[in-house]
């Protein structure tokens, strides 16, 4: 266990020593003034609207990190060949890849901590209510971001920086949209056509499952089963990944 | 029980396109490094070098063959807290001070944060960057990073020493110490392993050596005995006070005559017939100056290819 540490402690040194990583704090702030601004235009609402962009600017933010910081995560270490010394160490590669992601998860607990809190600050500041169902859309917002993450690490064993961030993106749109997949599968007459659609569905992440931020908005809690039954999804979905990310990093050569 | 054993080693890569060969880059490679010696892995860019030290780290697997280090298989992972490793032109974490980069893999080899703090110092001071502790890699020459590079090889104390080019972009001065380091390693009883293609970084400091091209063994073994293998030992004479060109049976026994003011240089192929062109120098009057018998080096080694390389014998024991 202690090489896991090791290792995410690190990844999230080098996170923090990143610019990027700032900047994107930098631009969610921005997005939340944004938030208010827009709410301040609108006429009727503007609780709602404030708690709207305020949820999606800490989703975005997060998916944005997890993707591109997640896909060099171990496809970087292969390109600048610093993988060369660190698995000369006594650590198990499935230990090195673990490392990687629980650094990532680290950075992004710390930024989502930050973003969370300028988000609630700027609720109570406009006297909006913060209510239960905002805490709720928080955590799974958390739990879609580590599926999101789990997947560009999965593509970063195996691929290029560049494809894996094609892929990545390509799959959370298609998770946010297995929904629709579902009602093409139900309504097509070709059974071929509802098999793939079928199999497509199931295969791929639900994202949409963990979305609950239009309803939180307006104050609507989901049932404390939904939660817990959308966060097991995501978090057994994002476990699945990362096993096959061990599995097929321990079959790489360097 | 030998440092590194390495038997029938062969490493082929697939091919980009199905249908074509596989390309083979090490064939069949024996050769084993004894415990407290400097071995030194000779070879042109392109031979294998790399290669072989990867499968040694176990970076990548062998396709056929066995590989040991210190009596248990390549990759095997608690043998390499006994291993410090140093790859060729190696790219570190820039972002970090060669004070937390070394205290990194300290960590990583398991070191006690209390062993750890003295072991850094300690190190920098040994690789002479005492004074760069504090600063980011991102900051570092390549000299230095190739210093601070070996003082993570160093890190946990290893017994077995595998470096990659470990002179390369370095200075006549920071060669020099990196050959005194290396030195110094076997004199604590390390075993150090280094690739190498500059013959005499090898001759200089290798109590072993195996020369490899184009990913075949050409020979392994002592220095000395390398280098006395080679058949076609040529003689060189100076003599003065005779115009060597002038005599026939010189002429014709000499590969090469040079003419310098009153001194003549002349190269016989083979040392059978210094005897008879002493005699001529003798008969016409000239004073002899110097004899000095020219060796086969490492050099010749280097340079033939496998198929040119058929009269080396193996060495016994290796």
């Amino acid at each position: 266990m202690w090489p896991v540490i090791v290792i995410a402690l690190n990844t999230f040194r080098e996170n923090l020593r990143d610019k990027i990583l700032y900047n994107l704090v930098f631009s969610s702030l921005l997005l939340i003034g944004a938030s208010v601004l827009l709410a301040d235009l609108t006429i009727m609402e503007h609780h709602k609207m404030i708690a709207d962009m305020g949820l999606a600017a800490i989703n975005l933010v997060g998916v944005i990190i997890a993707v591109f910081v997640g896909i060099g995560l171990v496809s970087k270490e292969i390109e600048r060949r610093t993988i060369y010394t660190i698995m000369a160490r006594p650590i198990k590669r499935t230990q090195f890849v673990l490392g990687k992601y629980l650094g990532l998860v680290m950075t992004l607990s710390v930024n989502m901590a930050v973003m969370v809190i300028v988000f609630f600050a700027t609720l109570w500041l406009y006297r909006a209510p913060i209510h239960g169902a905002l805490i709720q859309a928080v955590a799974l917002i958390f739990v879609e971001v580590l599926v999101v993450t789990a997947i560009a690490l999965f593509f970063s064993t195996f691929s290029t920086s560049t494809l894996s961030a094609i892929m990545t993106l390509g799959l959370f749109v298609v998770g946010h949209l297995t929904v629709d997949l579902k009602g093409i599968a139900e309504s097509s007459r070709s059974e071929m056509v509802q098999a793939v659609v079928t199999t497509v569905y199931y295969v791929f992440p639900n994202l949409e499952i963990l979305n609950v931020k239009g309803q939180a908005a307006m104050g609507v809690h989901v049932s404390y089963a939904y939660q817990a039954m959308a966060m097991s999804y995501g978090l057994l979905y994002a476990a699945l990944l990362l096993a096959g990310a061990c599995v097929i990093f321990q079959r790489r050569d360097f | 029980m030998d440092a590194i054993h390495v038997e029938g080693l062969t490493k082929q890569f697939r091919p980009g396109w199905p249908g074509r060969p596989p390309a083979t880059v090490l064939d069949r490679l024996s050769f084993s490094v004894q415990q407290g010696e400097i071995y030194g892995f000779l070879g042109p860019n392109g031979s294998g070098k790399t290669t072989t030290i990867k499968v040694l780290i176990g970076l990548i697997r062998a396709t056929s063959g066995t590989v040991e280090l210190l009596g248990k298989p390549a990759g095997d992972v608690p043998t390499r807290r006994r291993v410090g490793f140093l790859p060729e032109a190696p790219y570190f974490y820039d972002y970090l001070t060669a004070e937390e980069f070394l205290t990194f893999y300290g960590h990583l080899a398991g070191l006690e944060r209390g062993v750890l703090g003295k072991r850094v110092l300690h190190l920098l001071d040994m690789v002479g960057l005492a004074e760069a502790g504090t600063r980011q890699l991102r900051k570092f020459s390549k000299g230095m990073l190739q210093r601070v590079g070996l003082a993570q090889a160093l890190i946990h104390d290893p017994d077995l020493v595998i470096l990659d080019e470990p002179m390369s972009g370095l200075d006549p001065i920071g060669r020099k110490q990196v050959r005194d380091l290396i030195l110094g390693l076997r004199g604590q009883g390390k075993t150090v392993f280094f690739s190498t293609h500059i013959i005499p970084d090898v001759e200089m400091i290798c109590d072993r050596v195996g020369v490899i091209v184009k990913g075949k063994l050409l020979a392994t073994g002592r220095v000395d005995e390398l280098v006395s293998h080679g058949h076609t030992q040529s003689v060189e004479i100076v003599c003065q006070g005779i115009a060597a060109e002038q005599v026939t049976a010189i002429r014709t026994m000499a590969t090469r005559l040079v003419q310098q003011g009153s001194q003549t240089l002349i190269v016989l192929p083979k040392p059978d017939l210094l005897e008879g062109v002493l005699a001529e120098i003798r008969k016409h009057g000239g004073t002899l100056i110097s004899v000095t018998p020219h060796k086969s080096s490492l050099e010749e080694l280097f340079f033939k290819s496998p198929g040119q390389a058929d009269h080396i014998r193996p060495i016994a024991g290796v």
